[in-house]
Formats: structure tokens, C-alpha cells, sequence
């Protein structure tokens, strides 16, 4: 065929539903059409599925970008951003946009979406008061929630709950007001939506239902809400999310058939035939839809019209309902009424909160309703999908799939007992015999790359686990379902998911990580037990309770073990500075518990070698009665500030290196890290004080004072990198104390500074502690907040009696007893 | 052969998830109390170079040395994973919280 002008086509919206059809447009007719697509957003596409975590802080914006920039280039997209179309002159097949740009068409689609429904109540254009629907609603949130006050989100349905968690995630108050009398009654049943309500306000969130709004308080800021019964609830913020329309008004003004959407056939075509419309703003059927899975669903119908297949169209199915609030499991689809006619099976388990319960007519699943554990969903939609008559197995169904035909309890059984043409992706309409045939055709190895290939899992992320479990049925055993290294054994989490879920969940103790993140041991092992219990003690320094057998035996008896089971003793030197009273108690410990041997360290201390466990509390007391604490020589923790001595003697010394060390170390002691951290301070660019090889360095000069981190001398050996100059000692402190709780909030366990540096990148670390001071003050203020808690000499606390049972054996037996 | 029980304490003075030792002419004697409240006693001496296993990490029914973190069976006594070794097992009584162990099997292998 002889090379063809190519058509254009135009595209009013940049949202999920014409992003889907442009990809299923490209693979179809590649290079038939010139594209030109106007956004009145002024950004890229993304997905508005995924607004809900990036509100709650458990991903980024650019986490959720579904096409990048280079997206668009590839394609020889044109994309005008922050464009809003607002005219079609349909006579000169033409569109205009707010800024005066005029671009002609053979074919255009109109993709506006919908716009939230305000709810029509004085006071609603009050500053503060907002919806919920784009990144900028999201980052209007952000911003409210940064006061911690009162937030009032209207609309108790799947968006304004979503709304209200990450509120609460955010640190807000939030109530959530809900016309009805159970929330989210369009997917749950009374039953279903108690549960939910109870574990919405267990997450703090208080729930009003019955609540009906008569006004929107304040002056120029919203202040508060008026209820019709003449409640007032103080706000700052109220967010409506009580539901959308199609935003069909530019449609109307053309002239093309609008009802309550913009009328379109099954074929996506409107009134006009060169003009299509899809997603939010499209009726078909008499029907308008919200759900991504039906929109991706007129994405594909109009991708293959335009590619020239008249035969495609759109037909009308249930589409499941998830909600994406961590830690909340629910799933409903179909029709759960109840009626003539109707049975119904149900399952409840109150102390695990779970709740099942399947509507059935004729022997035929018509909805079904989970709550806690809707790991069955899918496969009770497939059932209700198929028509499938269950009057054989209606004893066990409502036990799930695993428990049919008496198979046995294999994860991955129930995933391999499904149908080719079996939904995996109910957003993206993908089906079990799609994935599997992907996986092999293309050789795909990785839950990145069949994200890629078939877009499974690929939107709102709830079927990853089934993903997961059909890769490694197809792959066997050479699957290796995380990427990321687990922690240990006991879990298939990294550390950075761990870290992440115990902020985001609000875990507070080792057995409510391990419930909830579902460890595979009961009490764990030694290699999680240590870092859950310092991500714990780093989060919620004020309320977790430090778990001493979670503990490495050094950490827990305040002393190093050596290769014979005695201990190492070494007290704290500020800046490695002494004088003779400590060195003669000292001298007179070694001499009163015969110590067979002392050795000065690398960190400048004194190291007293080779203690019987049960001497150590005694060596403690007499070494405090000189006023030393222990020097924490054994703690993933502040380890030592080694100094030289600085402008005080040197000739060369350009600052007060030993008074500056001895400060740094006054303030920081006591605070655990990921792991060991040892810092020095030099008074010259000579360096006596070896700080370029630290984990965190200063080295003074004569203008002030550059800091240093990411050294390493040990296992592998490396010079600091420039962190950045300050001028004065109190600025040199406030940045090396935001740096260090940097560390400590996004390390690994055992992850050394230099290590954590070259994961997240220099730059970065530069930006937030150099660059933001917002951002640094707030570093310093929850390092000291957590300070409170953790500057504790364990010396002195060992003396007075704590944990005695650790120094002493439980009984001494002989023989004798033996032969009673 | 009969036991001979020695009386060693009560429950209470081990901490949970913990381990206490016992000193006996033969030896050094961990005894350990679970997450489960169950009590195991076994030799304070690792099988890999003779760490204190009684100053451990406790987890399920195993312990994890702290000299170089061989994990030991509580129950068998015997390594676990891909390391090899073996400490003895030593019969313990648990009589409503009074406990007790033998040392017979101690005393003759001390007495070979």
C-alpha cells in the first residue's frame, strides 16, 4: 500500500480511559493516525486510582505516572498541557482552546471525564473547601493537612474514605459525615458496612452517619459544619466526595445528543459519527460508569473502531468494588439485595473480623460480599461471571475454593483450578490464559515486566498476590517473586515495605507487625527480631516499648561479648577528653576485678577486657560512682566522637574541634541507629581527627565548618563526600543531627550511613538537609523529641536492679542435690 | 535409670522468648523459656566454637548463638540449616511452674 498522509485525530482529555485507547490504538494501526491531545490538567497521564496512597504518603506522583513525557515523544504525540477546549466547531472540524490554539480533525474524541458533585449548602465556595478528584485536590490536602486541625470529609462511599485515611495518615482529625445510615451502601450490606465503620473509627477516624449537612460554616475560611439536626463540627477542611457526573458540557454546546452523559453507541460513536466520546463522560446503554475496569473497557471498543474493526463493542458487566485503605480488606460485586427468590449463605467471625456473604438465586451466585479476608473474591466472581451452578458444593463454598473437592491448602491450588478465560485484573480486564500465554511467550521473568506486557495488576494493584502466584505456577520454581531481598526467612517483605507499613498501618509492637504483615514464623528469628525492634523504637520513640529479648545479647547487657563468653567494658570519654580521677577508677576497677587486659580503641576510649558476666554490674557501679556512663561500644548506635584538639592548642587549629566533638556527643548519645555510627571532628584540614573516613565528619576551617558523611574504613574503605559548609557550631549540630535522623528514619537495618547514601543519593541527602530547611528543622525536632527517651544511661539502670535476672545464673547445682 | 530431679527455680525467672544457665559440676546448663511458655534445657555451649547460647536470641523453638549465629533446635539440640553439629538435649520437668532438670546423661558423658 502506497504510503498514506496520516489521519488526525484529537483528543479532548489526558485521563486514564484515552491514555488506555492510544496504547491499544498504537498496537492496532500504528502510525495511521497524527495525534493531538489537549489536557486542561497541566501534567502527563497518571493514575487517579493510585491519588489515594500518594495522599496517604505510601507513594509518590511519580510512583502513579502511567505515561512520561518520553511517552508522548515516542509516539509524535502532540500534548498541550493546562489546555482547556472551549469550543468544537463541528461544520469546520475544528477545536479551540483556552489559550487561542485552533487544531482541525478527521476524528475526535471527547474524553472530558467528570467533574465532583458540590453539594449545593451555603458556605460551599468557602475557602478550604474541596473536592476530591486530581493531584491537585491532593496537593490541596497535603497542604491543609501540614496544620494537624480538623478535617471534615462529606460522603462516606469508597473516594471519601479514601480521602479520610490519608487525612488521618497525615495527621489530621477527621470525621466523616455519610447521608445514609451504613457506608458505602451501594457496595456493602448493612452487616459489611458496620464492620467497616468499626475499623475506620479504630483508625481514629470518627464516623457520623445520618448526617445531614445544612451549611458550611466561617467567615472567608471554612470554620465548621452545620448539621440539619444542629450539630456544629469545627473544621479547617472539608472534602466532598459525594459522588461525580459526567461533564458533558462541552458536548451539549456542540450539539451532540447529551443526556446524562454524552450518548454513545456500543461503539463509542456520538450523534456525530466523526466524534467519539469514552470514559466518565460517555452514557452508553442508558448507563454511566466510574470504575476504570468498564472505561479501559470503551478504551479498547474505540481503539479498535478508529483501527477500522466495526465489530467491537461495549457490553455492560459488574465490575468488583475494592477499597484501597491499607489494612482494610473488602470486596463486593453483583447485585446483594435481598428479594423473592433470593438465598443467601454468610459467614461470620467477629473476633477476625470477617464477614462472607454470597446471594444466591436458582443455584446461581448473583453477589457476593467480603469483608477481612476476600481472598476468594475472585473466584466467586468467576463463578457468578459463568453462571456456574454451585448446588454441588453449596456446603463448603462459602469456605472459598481451597476447600472444595477436599484439595488440599496450596496457595497456588486455587489459582490453578481457574479457567483460561478467568479475570486475574478487574481493572484491566485481563484474564488468566492473557498472562499465562504472555509469561510464555515473551520469557517474562519479572512482576515488572508482565505489569508491562499484559497490564495485569497494573492499575489499582489489589490482584498482584494472583499475579504473583500464576507466574511462579507457569515459571516454577525458577520464579523469584520479590525482586527485593526479604528481610529473613520469616517474610517475603524488604525492609523498605517493612518500614513503610509500620508508619503507614501504625504498628506499634513486634507481635502487630508480624499479625499484620503476616509473618511466616510465629515469633520471628534473629535476624528480623533486632530490626523490627529498632524500626519500632525510631518511629514511636515515646510509645513502643523496647523489646529486650529482641535484642543482640551486647545491646541487652550493655557490654561486647568476646570469643570465651566474658565481656568488654568501656566507659564514655566525651570527645575521647579524660583526667585523673577517671583514669585512677579505672585503674582501680582493673585492679579490684583483676581485668586481664585494657587497650586503648580506635574511637579514643579505654576498652577493659575479659569481665565475667556477673562482674558487670558491679565494675558498673564503681565506674559511675566516678561519673562515667557506659560508652555504648556495643550499640547500633552513637558510637564514639573521636576529636583532636583543636584551636584551643594547635597552632594550626582553626576551631574548638574538641569542644565541638564533646557538644555533638553530649547531645546524641544514647540514640539507636540502623547501625553502628562513629563521627569525628578535626580542627584543621589536617585531619588528626581521621574525619574523612567517618560516618559523619567535620573538618574545620578557617570560614567554619564542613561537614562530611559516607565515609567507611572496614569492610570496605571509603573518603566522605562533602555534605556542605556552615558557618557557625550551632548550624554544624542542627545539620548533623537532621542528617543522622534522616538515617535513622530510612535506613536499613545494619545498613551503614555510606551504604544508605548511595541508595537514596548524594543529592538527595543534600537537598533535604542542605537545602530545605523546613524540611531539616524537622529532622532535628523528632530526633530530639525521640531523645527523651532514649538518653538513658543502661548503666546506671542495671545498678539500681533492672533485668538482674541477666548477671546472674538461675541456680548452682552440684551433685550431692543429685543423689537426695 | 531412673531421674534424679534437681530443683533449678520457677518459671518466672526466666524471661519470655529468654534463657537463664545453670552452673553444675559438669558444665554450664542454658534452660530456655519459649514465646509458648515451654521450657528446654540444653548444653551453654555451641557445637560451632562454644558461644554462651544462653545469651542468645530466642525464636520459636530455637536459639541463635551470639558469636557467630549457628541457629540450635531447642528440642533435638541439633543445628539447624546447612550447619552441622549437635549439643546435648538435657530432660527438663516443668511442675506447674517449679522446674526441674537431670543430669544423669550429663554426669556420663563428663564420667567417659
Amino acid at each position: 500500500m502506497a504510503e498514506q498522509t496520516p489521519e488526525k485525530l484529537v483528543i479532548i482529555g489526558n485521563g486514564m480511559a484515552p491514555g488506555r485507547m492510544l496504547e491499544e490504538l498504537f498496537e492496532k494501526a500504528p502510525g495511521r493516525y497524527q495525534v493531538t491531545i489537549f489536557n486542561a490538567e497541566p501534567r502527563v497521564n497518571y493514575d487517579r486510582i493510585m491519588l489515594s496512597p500518594v495522599l496517604s504518603g505510601e507513594k509518590d506522583y511519580e510512583e502513579i505516572i502511567i505515561h512520561g513525557d518520553g511517552w508522548y515523544i515516542k509516539h509524535g504525540i502532540t500534548l498541550y498541557k493546562g489546555h482547556k477546549i472551549i469550543g468544537i466547531d463541528r461544520n469546520a472540524k475544528t477545536v479551540t482552546s483556552d489559550h487561542g490554539v485552533t487544531e482541525s480533525y478527521d476524528k475526535l474524541v471527547i474524553a472530558t471525564g467528570s467533574v465532583p458533585f458540590i453539594i449545593p449548602v451555603p458556605g460551599k465556595e468557602l475557602q478550604g473547601v474541596i473536592t476530591y478528584r486530581d493531584l491537585d485536590d491532593v496537593q490541596a490536602m497535603l497542604l491543609a493537612a501540614q496544620s494537624r486541625e480538623k478535617a471534615v470529609v462529606i460522603g462516606g462511599g469508597l473516594l471519601g474514605l479514601e480521602a479520610a485515611a490519608g487525612l488521618k495518615a497525615r495527621g489530621m482529625d477527621v470525621t466523616v459525615l455519610h447521608v445514609m445510615p451504613t457506608l458505602m451502601e451501594r457496595q456493602l450490606d448493612p452487616a459489611a458496612g458496620y464492620l467497616l465503620q468499626k475499623a475506620v473509627e479504630e483508625r481514629g477516624i470518627k464516623v457520623l452517619t445520618k448526617a445531614n449537612t445544612k451549611r458550611i460554616l466561617g467567615e472567608t475560611r471554612v470554620e465548621g459544619i452545620e448539621l440539619e439536626d444542629g450539630r456544629i463540627i469545627p473544621a479547617t477542611l472539608v472534602v466532598m466526595a459525594v459522588g461525580i457526573r459526567p461533564n458533558a458540557g462541552l458536548a451539549k454546546d456542540a450539539g451532540l445528543a447529551v443526556n446524562r452523559g454524552i450518548v454513545v453507541d456500543a461503539g463509542m460513536k456520538t450523534s456525530d459519527g466523526d466524534i467519539m466520546a469514552l470514559g466518565e463522560c460517555a452514557e452508553v446503554d442508558g448507563m454511566v460508569y466510574g470504575l476504570v475496569a468498564p472505561l479501559y473497557e470503551m478504551a479498547r471498543v474505540a481503539a479498535s473502531h478508529l483501527a477500522g474493526d466495526r465489530k467491537a463493542a461495549f457490553v455492560h458487566s459488574d465490575t468488583p468494588t475494592k477499597l484501597k485503605v491499607t489494612g482494610i480488606n473488602l470486596y463486593s460485586v453483583g447485585d446483594f439485595a435481598d428479594g423473592d427468590g433470593r438465598e443467601e449463605i454468610v459467614l461470620r467471625d467477629a473476633t477476625a473480623g470477617i464477614y462472607k456473604r454470597l446471594v444466591l438465586k436458582e443455584n446461581r451466585i448473583i453477589g457476593s460480599v467480603l469483608y477481612g479476608d476476600t481472598a476468594d473474591g475472585a473466584w466467586f466472581n468467576d463463578l457468578l461471571k459463568r453462571g456456574t451452578d454451585i448446588s454441588e458444593m453449596r456446603d463448603t463454598l462459602i469456605f472459598g475454593q481451597a476447600y472444595q473437592g477436599g484439595a488440599p491448602l496450596d496457595p497456588t491450588a486455587a489459582v490453578a483450578a481457574l479457567q483460561d478465560d478467568a479475570e486475574i485484573c478487574g481493572c484491566n480486564g485481563v484474564c488468566k490464559g492473557k498472562i499465562v500465554s504472555t509469561i510464555t511467550s515473551k520469557g517474562l521473568t519479572s512482576l515488572d515486566e508482565v505489569r508491562a506486557h499484559t497490564k495485569a495488576s497494573a492499575s489499582c494493584g489489589s490482584c498482584t498476590g494472583l499475579v504473583e502466584q500464576l507466574m511462579s505456577l507457569t515459571l516454577g520454581d525458577s520464579y523469584n517473586p520479590t525482586a527485593v531481598q526479604p528481610v529473613c526467612g520469616c517474610t517475603d517483605l524488604g525492609h523498605d515495605e517493612v518500614r513503610r507499613l509500620i508508619k503507614a498501618k501504625g504498628l506499634k509492637t513486634i507481635p502487630a507487625v508480624m499479625q499484620e504483615l503476616e509473618w511466616k514464623t510465629s515469633c520471628g528469628c534473629a535476624k528480623c527480631r533486632p530490626a523490627l525492634n529498632y524500626y519500632l523504637v525510631c518511629d514511636w520513640p515515646d510509645e513502643y516499648a523496647d523489646d529486650y529479648q529482641s535484642r543482640f545479647i551486647n545491646e541487652r547487657v550493655h557490654a561486647n561479648i568476646q570469643k570465651d563468653g566474658t565481656y568488654s567494658v568501656v566507659p564514655r570519654m566525651w570527645g575521647g577528653v579524660t583526667n585523673s580521677q577517671e583514669l585512677r577508677a579505672i585503674a582501680d576497677v582493673v585492679d579490684k576485678f583483676n581485668v586481664p587486659m585494657v587497650k586503648v580503641t580506635g574511637g579514643q576510649r579505654i576498652d577493659l577486657l575479659g569481665i565475667e558476666k556477673e562482674d558487670l554490674p558491679a565494675v558498673w557501679a564503681d565506674l559511675g560512682k566516678a561519673g562515667f556512663v557506659s560508652g555504648q561500644a556495643y550499640a547500633k548506635g552513637l558510637r564514639t566522637v573521636k576529636t583532636c584538639v583543636g584551636s584551643e592548642w594547635c597552632r594550626f587549629g582553626t576551631q574548638d574541634s574538641t569542644g565541638l566533638g564533646i557538644r555533638i556527643e553530649k547531645f546524641m548519645w544514647g540514640s539507636w541507629t540502623p547501625a553502628k555510627v562513629k563521627m569525628a571532628v578535626s580542627g584543621c584540614p589536617r585531619n588528626c581527627a581521621e574525619a574523612t573516613c567517618k560516618d559523619v565528619g567535620v573538618v574545620c576551617v578557617d570560614s567554619g565548618y564542613e561537614i562530611h558523611f559516607a565515609g567507611a574504613a572496614g569492610l570496605d574503605i571509603k573518603g566522605t563526600e562533602v555534605l556542605g559548609l556552615v558557618r557557625t557550631e550551632d548550624e554544624a549540630l542542627e545539620h548533623i543531627v537532621a542528617l543522622t535522623q534522616m538515617y535513622r528514619e530510612q535506613a536499613r537495618y545494619l545498613e551503614r550511613i555510606y551504604k544508605w547514601a548511595k541508595r537514596v543519593g548524594l543529592d538527595e541527602i543534600r537537598r533535604q538537609i542542605m537545602d530545605d530547611a523546613e524540611k531539616r528543622k524537622a529532622y532535628y525536632d523528632r530526633f530530639v523529641f525521640s531523645q527523651k527517651f532514649a538518653q538513658v544511661d543502661p548503666w546506671s539502670e542495671r545498678v539500681s536492679g533492672k533485668d538482674k535476672h541477666e548477671f546472674k545464673p538461675m541456680a548452682t547445682v552440684g551433685f550431692n542435690q543429685a543423689a537426695e | 535409670m531412673t531421674m534424679n530431679w534437681i530443683a533449678i527455680g520457677d518459671i518466672s525467672e526466666i524471661p519470655l522468648r529468654g534463657a537463664r544457665c545453670v552452673k553444675t559440676p559438669v558444665g554450664k546448663v542454658a534452660v530456655f523459656r519459649t514465646a509458648e511458655n515451654e521450657v528446654f534445657a540444653i548444653e551453654d555451649h555451641c557445637p560451632h566454637k562454644g558461644g554462651p547460647l544462653s545469651q542468645g536470641i530466642v525464636h520459636g523453638n530455637a536459639v541463635t548463638c551470639p558469636l557467630h549465629n549457628w541457629v540450635i533446635s531447642l528440642e533435638t539440640g541439633k543445628a539447624l540449616g546447612a550447619d552441622e553439629g549437635a549439643v546435648r538435649t538435657i530432660p527438663v520437668k516443668n511442675d506447674n511452674g517449679a522446674l526441674f532438670i537431670a543430669l544423669e546423661s550429663l554426669a556420663l558423658a563428663a564420667a567417659e
